[in-house]
């Protein structure tokens, strides 16, 4: 099976299925922090779970508030078990590493290009390794 | 490029500051190995965006840090909470939220913050110099102390800018260094008539055209008058940081690092030059506004950021003897109300009818009425983030306009202003 690798922002270990994004998205104001939900109705993706995904995105935009939405998701639960950035984003990188400090369980942010993704379906359960490999999780 | 540390600064990862300022370090040099910083770059000022509640999360960090017996480095002043701490029944929020809401804010302050509480810490006194390095929080804030002041700054956000007033230190990239901070792109504002650009209404049009058109780039903006003001600064940065990336900007012949084009590009040919149309303008005026104009207006707010002690000074002659039929609010600092009081200003707005919210806005917290409907504006900022943040469609107008809706109950506005 396809096997693709990423430059590692967050080490980590995650495990879900793949939920891309064709647009980029703003945690602050666009992520519902307590359910874990895109919250901008704007948004193509409205009202889709983030939570447990290996969440794949073009970028990450607008306010440096998007750390602390981050932040809350992981103490919430309701985090994604990965995150595949096509740009590298300090902000929510910042909110991993601030909750791990808190004692949270923290999760892996890779930077990739995420139009290598598109060998894998929408949905397809995904293994995130600490060293950035990502490939199809055996069910 | 592997991050360099010195000796002092590998001494405060291992404790020799105590628990919480290992903590902040810990985080601090996380940060700028993400960003590829060579090295960290002393400090002299710290502005924290951080005491805004978002949930619970926030809160458990700030007391992490304070009581770790985490202190300040630096000065370093506070942007603003979730709560009126000297109006407390003006904010409708829960029992749960409004003590961790104080907690957190409270938390900054035991660190040995200065408890300012606002979005505009230049209006109150903290002015750093020009070229002085800082690490300020708050999109309007870091543009104004880049562009309007020329202090240094990248944009810092919730945590981050904590831990570099705890260390004293920021990651040294981006703005902090010299050769980024030349302009790539000129703005040509020549053609625009003087009568408009005399006008406060431009400004926060012009920001958002800016924040759209330039984003992440670096404007050179000429044909400005000499005479702008810091308050139309204020609002051109606010309005451009609300619709783009924009952390710096420079107004030729205005700003510091701008006495001319050829200073501002760092005598480098510009990437492109733009020429705003009247077009242009229009575009960005119409999307300030998303209730359309003539209906009715529900509420008026202004002070996005903070007003300052002369915006304040304008509105008392704009509604002097006048009664205000629709609620008003006027948002500022702790420390602009004290001289308002002195003055006696802060008297003859309250009985036309302003509500005058300090510590917080009424977009970042549930102040304005609960039945919802249209509110005035003369801020790009508080246009821009209305509708999502508190559900109201929002009108955009001068100061002017603003005050004779909120006097008539309907909106009333002056579009042979923006003729052309």
């Amino acid at each position: 099976m396809g096997l693709v690798a990423g430059r590692v922002l967050v080490a980590g270990e995650g495990r879900g299925p793949l939920l891309r994004l064709d647009e980029p998205i703003s945690f602050w104001g666009g992520v519902d922090p307590v359910s874990g939900t895109i919250a901008d109705p704007r948004h193509a993706n409205f009202g889709t779970s983030i939570a447990g995904t290996v969440l794949a995105v073009p970028s990450a935009v607008g306010s440096s508030s998007s750390s602390a939405i981050m932040l809350e998701l992981l103490r919430e639960g309701t985090a994604p078990a990965a995150i595949l950035l096509g740009h590298a984003d300090a902000i929510l990188s910042l909110g991993v590493i601030v909750g791990e400090e808190l004692g949270y369980a923290g999760i892996p942010i890779l930077e990739m290009p995420v139009g290598e993704l598109v060998s894998f379906p929408q949905g397809v359960q995904l293994h995130v390794s600490p060293e950035g490999i990502v490939t199809q999780a055996s069910s | 490029m592997t991050l360099e540390l010195t000796d002092y600064e590998r001494s405060l990862i291992g404790g020799s500051q105590g628990d919480a300022t290992a903590m902040a370090m810990r985080i601090l040099v996380s940060a700028a190995e993400l960003v590829g910083a060579g090295e960290l770059v002393e400090i002299r000022s710290a502005h924290i965006d951080g005491c805004l509640h978002h949930g619970d999360g926030g809160v458990e960090f700030a007391e992490r840090l304070a009581d770790g017996g985490g202190r300040v480095a630096v000065d370093t002043t506070l942007n603003v909470g979730a709560l009126d701490l000297l109006h407390p029944d003006k904010v409708r929020a829960g029992a749960h939220k409004t003590a961790m809401a104080r907690r957190q804010m409270d938390a900054y302050v035991r660190m040995g913050a200065e408890p300012t509480f606002t979005c505009a810490p230049y209006q109150i006194g903290h002015l750093p110099d020009v070229g002085e390095q800082v690490a300020w929080g708050e999109s309007n804030a870091i543009a104004f102390v880049n562009s309007v002041l020329g202090a240094r700054t990248e944009r810092y956000g919730d945590f981050l800018d904590a831990c570099c007033a705890l260390t004293g230190r920021a990651p040294l990239h981006g703005l902090h260094l010299e050769e980024n901070r030349a302009a790539t792109v000129v703005v040509d504002a020549s053609h625009v008539p003087s009568e408009l650009k005399a006008r406060d209404v431009f400004y926060p049009v012009l920001g958002t055209w800016l924040g759209l058109e330039v984003g992440r780039d670096i404007a050179a903006i000429v044909g400005l008058p000499a005479a702008t003001t810091r308050d139309q600064l204020k609002a051109l940065g606010a309005a451009a940081a609300s619709t783009g990336a924009v952390a710096l900007f420079h107004v030729v012949g205005v700003t510091p690092e701008a006495a001319t084009l050829d200073a501002a590009t760092h005598g480098q040919v510009p990437g492109r030059t733009v020429a705003l149309t009247a077009e242009m303008l229009r575009g960005s005026l119409a999307r300030l506004s998303t209730a359309g104009q003539g209906g009715r207006v529900d509420a008026v707010a202004v002070g996005s950021p903070h007003f300052s002690i002369g915006e304040f000074e304008h509105l008392v002659r704009l509604v002097s003897g006048r009664r205000l039929a629709v609620p008003f609010y006027a948002c500022t600092a702790r420390g602009t109300l004290l001289a308002l009081e002195e003055q006696g200003d802060a008297e003859v707005l309250r009985e036309a009818g302003v509500e005058i919210i300090v510590d917080t806005c009424v977009v970042v917290t549930p102040i304005l009425p609960a039945s919802g409907g249209v509110l005035m504006t003369n801020s790009g900022k508080f246009a821009h983030y209305g509708p999502s943040n508190t559900g109201y469609e929002v009108l955009y107008g001068s100061l002017e306009d603003c005050v004779d809706s909120a006097v008539a109950g309907r909106a009333l506005s002056s579009p042979e202003v923006w003729a052309w």
